[in-house]
């Protein structure tokens, strides 16, 4: 029996701890923060090499981005991807959820056959968790979202726990696609030995023009997304008191701010 | 009939309504207002059909029930089914769903059926002086907000619990209900076999969350935190270090890969304010700090910060409160 095939799509995006915002013009301000691989996808990407390391298979990771998008698809390998494919072009660029599904559904198109996707439930700079149900709609295949657990996989079956507030299980038929949440998994850490060898790993680089069999240009990118960004704004926290309490007295302050405010007491 | 229409997805759990269906047609019945739309809600489920008179109560011109045994389990391919049909058929302007989990499963499904744009997790919608929809949505773990328009319809936009006003119900308010079976229920590849667990604690809900952090030194000590909520009627809410350590589950956890809270007052004790927490709880009422750190960000979005440890406050500031409270003296503003 041939193991399970694999797609695990990733995005690199920057560290949300680190990263600048200009206040003023509302842009982000990438360069101040190092990329790294949305945190959410590396449990992901932990659950495909487990299905592979149990019952066999392949793994191929697939992102969108720019070039630099490459060292997070080597991280992947350094951490047991086996193929990673890289989506980059100027055609690609500003794309809403929907370009970006239309150009990842196209890629895995491309791939052949598969079994299984998986994806993280969100990622931290986009926040909206929409490209996977988006994916999985486009291919005609199922999904589950918040897969917090996955209980049982073989040949033509899988079953999950989706946490939605209340948790349900559910039984997909494969080809299927999972969006995870952090608590599926805790990812592992390439070691120093994977890391040098994935340095020298291959990335596989294609462009719009390479996903023409499956979508056209014109359905990619910003010419193919649906929503414009018109504005940005930072929020500013200034509305907030700020009132700082040190000394003896702050039991007394703060007792009576819930007393005034709180009805059970 | 004008027969344009912005559509209200009314979510259902177990044949109740949720509740974030009556916010989204209150924000739906102002739009409606300025564009010159009718609401129309759609509420899909088994033995739901009763509950579609809410819905105009709460504001919805006309209601579509699909009622139907197929209906009765959330799949999230048959609901989209259903929900893609109706849409091809009565072309609304515009398409608002919960931003709930099961709401943005559903939502991308359609939207890309449909081939239109979806803007995810809203906090709220604004009408251009050239009448066009602006979605607003906090990205980047909510340190900014996108103003976003879409070009294609219908405007599908998910929107974020409790961030809309809920309106007041008018039960003499009259419209239509038409009560439907879905012709189709293409229901492939998902089967659902049941409930495995109920949340235990609503943190969505909670008027008063009291919170903690990596400041608390074991599990144990989570017990000052109850103490304290248990007095103010309040539930423990904790960041996602402590549900990473096991002390407590998921359902505790706000922040950006847990829960998206907004309680009257929310008491963070040693947590240092990480931007995926703060994503969590920044647009709560009031928000008091307790930390040890000066420097520690949440004092920068707290209303009151005390400079402490825990440890020490907590347990006085319970004592205080009980104190006062075994003297009658808890007589309370607008209570």
């Amino acid at each position: 029996m041939e193991g399970f095939r694999i797609v695990v799509l990733i995005k690199q995006v920057p560290d949300i701890e680190k990263v600048r915002f200009d206040v003023e013009t509302g842009r982000v301000d990438r360069s101040s923060a190092p990329a790294e691989t949305n945190p959410f996808d590396l449990n992901a990407l932990e659950a495909a090499l487990q299905i592979k390391e149990r019952c066999g298979g392949t793994v191929t990771v697939i992102s969108m981005g720019p070039r630099q998008a490459e060292s997070s698809l080597k991280d992947a390998i350094a951490r047991g991807a086996d193929r990673a494919i890289l989506l980059t072009d100027p055609r690609l660029a500003g794309a809403d959820t929907i370009a970006t599904a239309r150009a990842l559904a196209a890629a895995i198109k491309k791939l052949g056959g598969f079994d299984l996707i998986l994806c993280g439930e969100k990622t931290v700079d986009g926040d909206t968790g929409q490209v996977g149900p988006e994916v999985a709609e486009l291919l005609g295949i199922p999904h589950a979202a918040y897969v917090c657990e996955l209980r049982e996989i073989s040949r033509d079956r899988v079953v999950v726990v989706s946490d939605m507030g209340d948790k349900y299980l559910y039984e997909l038929e494969l080809p299927a696609l999972l969006t995870v949440t952090r608590e599926l998994n805790t990812p592992r850490l390439p070691t120093l030995k994977d890391l040098l060898r994935a340095k020298r790993a291959g990335i596989e680089v294609w462009t719009a023009d390479d996903l023409s069999e499956h979508v056209p240009a014109n359905m990619l990118g910003y010419q193919g997304s649906r929503t414009r960004v018109v504005k940005v704004v930072i929020p500013s926290a200034e509305h907030r008191k700020g009132i700082i309490y040190r000394g003896e007295d702050a039991v007394e302050k703060i007792a009576e701010i819930l007393l005034s405010e709180v009805a059970a007491i | 009939m004008s027969g344009k229409g912005i559509l209200v997805y009314a979510e259902t759990r177990e044949s109740e309504i949720h509740p974030i269906s009556f916010e989204l047609l209150g924000k739906a019945r102002e739009i409606a207002e300025k564009l010159g739309l009718e609401v129309w809600s759609v509420i899909l489920g088994s033995g739901i059909s009763d509950k579609a008179s809410q819905l105009i109560h709460y504001g919805a011109d006309r209601v579509y029930a699909y009622d139907d045994e197929r209906l009765r389990d959330l799949n999230v391919v048959a609901y989209k089914s259903v929900l893609v049909d109706f849409v091809k058929e009565t072309k609304p302007e515009i398409f608002l769903i919960g931003a709930t989990p099961w709401g943005r499963s559903l939502a991308p499904r359609i939207a890309a059926a449909l081939d239109t744009g979806l803007t995810a997790d809203c906090i709220d919608l604004q009408v251009s002086e050239d009448g066009k929809l602006i979605q607003i949505r906090p990205a980047f773990t909510g340190n900014i907000l996108a103003h976003i328009e879409t070009t294609s319809k219908p405007i599908m936009t998910t929107i974020r619990y409790r961030v809309m006003k809920m309106p007041e119900p008018d039960p003499s308010r009259r419209g239509e209900v038409i009560v439907r079976r879905p012709e189709r229920v293409e229901a492939d590849g998902v089967k659902f076999l049941g409930k495995v667990s109920e949340r235990g604690v609503n943190l969505a809900d909670a008027e008063i969350i009291v919170a903690g952090g990596k400041g608390l030194k074991k599990k144990e000590d989570l017990r000052i935190l109850e103490e304290l909520a248990g007095l103010l009627g309040g539930v423990v809410g904790v960041s996602r270090p402590l549900v990473e350590e096991g002390w407590i589950s998921k359902d505790h956890q706000v922040g950006f890969s847990g829960n998206t809270v907004k309680p009257r007052i929310y008491i963070a004790c040693g947590i240092s304010g990480s931007p995926q927490h703060l994503a969590g709880m920044r647009d709560s009422g009031i928000i008091i700090a307790v930390n040890t750190d000066p420097s520690a960000p949440i004092f920068r979005h707290a209303d009151y910060g005390v400079v402490a440890d825990l440890y020490e406050f907590i347990p006085r500031l319970i004592s205080f409160l009980k104190e006062v409270k075994g003297h009658g003296k808890g007589v309370v503003k607008g209570a």
